[in-house]
């Protein structure tokens, strides 16, 4: 009795820390694979620098936000197929509002159109968890719905952008080394997911993802939970669409291929589609690495249609090693 | 159950009590589909009296069946708990490469090289969903990107005067036998009857449902998994194919995004028609109707002027409330 009792004390910390590394070994193998493709990219463009690398940081601002709204999805088991759209509908409301308003309204609009991804994000939870229909279904559906809402809003690409929202993403902070989107990706996402995921409800949707009947019966509201993850890939998506309007200066009605590249960002960033496992830098690195990539590829004269392409060899070449590896562990 | 026999006992016939119509829905979704389409037809005439005639039934089918085909490809796979987004790239890309190829090599020729890669993108989709347990979501999704941007180099390579589309393909996918007849019946008749039978008088077919239904009782019950699916997504690839040059005819375009916009309503039309994306449960006769739903849904809307804006909000509401009863009457 003692026996087991000291085996299970031992094996809890140690399994946990196996854990907690395999985690980040996924995490930390992508920024490895970042650094080697940054070197790759200086050796074969030796011009590349400071501004090369605010263009990509700024280019990868939208799809990052994309990626880590798919990510809160799939981490409580859902997937939500609507993340175009509703970059689409909160970027245009955004452009049409600020649109020849003064800087300081801006404000009131930023925070506005936030709060409009939470909204939007809690009909497609809702809807989710009331109708009992497959989560891919509704947002599906909504994917229709926020589309055409978006068109509601702007028959045609228009609107503006706030110039300080504007400034918020160009330009460098101390060195030139270090663009200005990328703290602020950063920064944002820190602010939101780490308080998130130390909480008691950041634990609940991991639960809810890895098994929702064991998370239901050690109290924890199912529902709700599955709400919240909705909420904030609305609020991510809304975070998405406000970046694509700073970066274009006007809003787009017409949404990007940003839902499917989000899916393939958060499988190449290590969370599990089977919900639970994961977290949200792994999918942003995956973000960078996969737009770099088509960098290099037009550095190296190759046809950029072929970066497609690559994006989709890779995307499969990942996602089958990892199964094998399972396989492998099963037997 | 007890609802059921009570209505029995009582001499009624069962579909007059709730629980009645609920077996009735559960039992034969095929009824209730039919009688949503009905209703349908009857709302576009009253809307526009004198609109319903054979030669708009006519325009609706032939709008239809592209759908129908595509949708077809979702039902199968969605029978085994899987789902093809390769759809709309493979569809696209087979209607472009015959446009493009055609002039060189004969019509023969280039149906049968595009159906051949269509079927491979297939055996890739298959091999990764069935040998490598890649999810079919991700597998698929992968595929197309890998499609789409072959189709794009291949666009380059290739440029070609006028839309290209081969005469035949334009009659096949546009005319008329008689009017309300449209020819690409002629094609999707014996299709569709192939696929019905496939489904449900086959071993093939058993096994989709089965694997689908309970993966880890068809594994013990002898079934090789991996070699169904194989053969699964390739028969899909090669219905996206078919679709592909109906499609490229009834829009006499060849382009490589030409058939997108057709993805997410086959997956939509496959549910209306009561397939389950759980898979085990489903038929391709429901599809069949389902697609003709959503093509009458969306005459319906065109035809009071909405803009497209409102066309899109409704058709999506439409498709959650569409499958929330659904999911409510087979449940309970």
């Amino acid at each position: 009795m003692t026996a087991v009792d000291t085996s299970i004390a031992v094996d809890r910390p140690r399994s946990a820390l196996v854990h907690f590394v395999r985690r980040n070994v996924w995490t930390l193998g992508l920024v490895g694979i970042l650094v080697v493709l940054l070197v790759i990219t200086k050796i074969i463009q030796p011009n590349y620098g400071p501004p090369a690398i605010q263009g990509l940081a700024i280019s990868v601002l939208p799809l990052a936000f994309a990626a880590v709204a798919q990510t809160c999805a799939v981490l409580s088991k859902g997937i939500d197929l609507s993340v175009g759209s509703m970059m689409a509908f909160t970027s245009v409301a955004a452009a049409a509002m600020m649109d020849n308003r003064s800087e300081s309204f801006a404000i009131l609009v930023v925070v506005g159109v936030l709060v409009m991804g939470l909204i939007i994000g809690a009909v497609n939870g809702a809807l989710v968890v009331f109708t009992r229909v497959p989560d891919i279904v509704v947002t599906l559906a909504m994917l229709f719905v926020w589309a055409g809402a978006a068109l509601l809003v702007l028959q045609r690409p228009g609107g503006g952008s706030a110039d300080w929202l504007s400034g918020l993403t160009s330009g460098h902070v101390f060195t030139q080394w270090v663009p200005k989107a990328a703290v602020v990706l950063l920064l944002v996402i820190a602010a939101v997911w780490i308080p998130i995921r130390r909480s008691r409800l950041g634990l609940s949707l991991y639960a809810v993802g890895s098994d929702s009947l064991a998370a239901f019966r050690s109290g924890v509201s199912v529902g709700r939970t599955k709400i919240f993850s909705y909420m904030l890939a609305g609020l991510f998506s809304a975070l998405a669409g406000l970046s694509l309007t700073a970066s274009t200066g006007i809003g787009t009605p017409v949404p990007g291929p940003y839902t499917l590249m989000s899916v393939a960002a958060v499988v190449l960033g290590g969370v599990s589609l089977a919900g639970g496992r994961g977290g949200v830098f792994g999918p942003v690195v995956a973000v960078v690495i996969l737009s770099l990539l088509r960098t290099d590829m037009t550095f190296l004269n190759v046809n950029t249609n072929l970066a497609t392409v690559a994006q989709g060899v890779i995307l499969v070449g990942v996602v089958m090693v990892g199964s094998l590896i399972q396989l492998r562990r099963q037997q | 159950m007890s609802g059921v026999s009570n209505a029995q006992a009582s001499g009624r016939p069962r579909w007059t009590t709730a629980s009645g119509i609920r077996a009735l829905i559960r039992e034969r979704p095929i009824v209730p589909l039919l009688g949503l389409l009905a209703i349908l037809v009857l709302v576009s005439e009253l809307i526009r009296p004198g609109i319903v005639t054979p030669n708009w039934a006519g325009v609706m089918i032939r709008a239809a069946v592209p759908l129908a085909i595509l949708a077809g490809c979702q039902t199968i796979t969605m029978l085994t708990a899987g789902i093809d987004l390769s759809v709309g790239a493979v569809a696209s890309m087979s209607g472009f490469l015959v446009a493009t190829i055609v002039g060189d090599t004969g019509l023969a020729i280039a149906i049968i090289i595009a159906l051949v890669i269509s079927g491979l993108v297939g055996l890739v989709n298959g091999i990764g969903a069935g040998v490598f347990k890649v999810h079919p979501l991700i597998m698929t999704l992968a595929m197309s990107l890998v499609v789409l941007g072959l189709a794009n180099v291949w666009q380059l390579e290739r440029v070609q005067t006028g839309s290209g589309v081969p005469g035949e393909f334009r009659d096949l996918g546009a005319n008329m036998i008689v009017q309300g007849i449209p020819v690409n019946l002629l094609l999707f008749i014996p299709l569709a009857l192939l696929i019905i039978f496939t489904l449900n008088r086959t071993g093939f077919g058993r096994l989709l449902y089965a694997i689908g239904d309970n993966p880890i009782a068809s594994r013990l019950s002898g079934a090789k998994s991996w070699q169904v699916l194989t053969v699964l997504y390739v028969l899909s690839g090669m219905l996206a194919g078919i679709a592909g040059f109906l499609l490229s005819g009834l829009t006499n375009t060849a382009s490589v995004t030409l058939a997108d916009s057709a993805l997410l309503p086959s997956v939509a039309a496959a549910v209306i028609g009561g397939t389950s994306i759980f898979g085990g449960r489903g038929t391709y006769t429901g599809t069949i109707v389902g697609a003709l739903i959503l093509t009458v849904i969306s005459s319906i809307l065109s035809s009071l002027g909405y803009p497209e804006a409102v066309r899109q909000i409704l058709f999506g509401l439409m498709i959650v409330f569409v499958a929330a009863a659904y999911t409510r009457i087979t449940t309970d």
